[in-house]
């Protein structure tokens, strides 16, 4: 079945990043918070996090002359694909405890999975990302799935 | 709005819906607070002319955020959220017309769990963001 997945790309399955460690302020709660429309004041006031903050706290700071021409960068744990053009992708989140100011976090992040698929206008490629966010002292917050498709 | 408890939901109810638009303002404060400059979010002949899209395109976690908010907003501080998916199946785009909403598909008394189905509508009425949210209740 596997046609455009080589071994190259495959053996990058179940590659992990270095763990990324960031510290949750009041401050970019409640940026995130007014950004995103939120009513409750919990969240507007930063006193906790709203469920998809992490998004925000561990996208990766990369400097300017990281960034490609569509402002996009290199995730420097995937593999390059034969496709290049992105997809809908979609997120599947268990939680274990809200986030709130003053937490000192840990994510790491793992490629789960890649496989292809053959859609209605041509071949597809899926891949998977695994990130799992504790705290400091290994408390688990939240695990999640993110799935991206490729075209 | 009366304090829900797991005794007073049944399945089919339905969850307030929140028409919503994403304008240039918000759009940018979303890119700022994540650190995201991918150039489909805020530079307009660049996403049209380079990339083709009719417009500046709604960042599609902000979407799924949308869907999150339509849960907690229902639940209330008596209920607490326990899982979340979401996939974006559209494209939406600057100043377009959104609504999101849901319904709950199933009801667990013995474990206080709620399984709800979510979306976010546009103007066509079609579904860009399906999601699934479970949620618990305390047991009476």
């Amino acid at each position: 079945m596997s046609q455009l997945l080589d071994d190259r790309v495959l053996s990058s399955i179940g590659k992990s990043a270095a763990p990324q460690a960031e510290l949750v302020t009041r401050r970019d709660i409640r940026k995130y918070a007014v950004a995103t429309g939120q009513r409750l004041r919990k969240f507007v006031d930063g006193d906790e996090a709203p469920p998809l903050f992490h998004i925000a706290l561990f996208w990766d700071v990369v400097e300017l002359d990281e960034l490609l021409p569509d402002g996009l960068s290199v995730d420097p744990l995937l593999p390059e694909f034969p496709l290049k053009r992105a997809m809908a992708g979609g997120w599947n989140i268990h939680y274990h405890r809200p986030i709130v100011p003053g937490d000192e976090l840990v994510m790491t992040r793992t490629l789960s999975n890649v496989f292809e698929k053959s859609g209605s206008r041509g071949p597809l490629i899926f891949y998977e990302l695994t990130r799992d966010v504790k705290t400091r002292s290994g408390d688990p917050v939240l695990t999640e799935k993110i799935t991206r498709i490729l075209r | 709005m009366a304090t829900l408890s797991i005794n007073s939901i049944k399945a089919g109810d339905s969850l307030p819906t929140r028409e919503l638009v994403c304008d240039t303002v918000q759009l940018f404060f979303y890119n700022a607070a994540l650190w995201n400059a991918h150039r489909i979010h805020f530079d307009a002949p660049y996403a049209t002319d380079v990339e083709g899209y009719p417009g500046l395109v709604v960042a599609g976690p902000l979407i799924g955020d949308w869907l999150t908010q339509c849960v907690l907003e229902w639940m209330g501080d008596s209920g607490e959220l326990v899982s979340f998916e979401f996939s974006n199946r559209r494209a939406a785009y600057v100043d377009d017309p959104l609504v999101s909403g849901g319904e709950v598909l199933s009801v667990d008394a013995e474990t206080g769990l709620v399984t709800l189905d979510l979306h976010v509508l546009n103007e066509e009425q079609e579904v860009i963001a399906p999601g699934q949210a479970v949620v618990r209740f305390p047991l009476d």
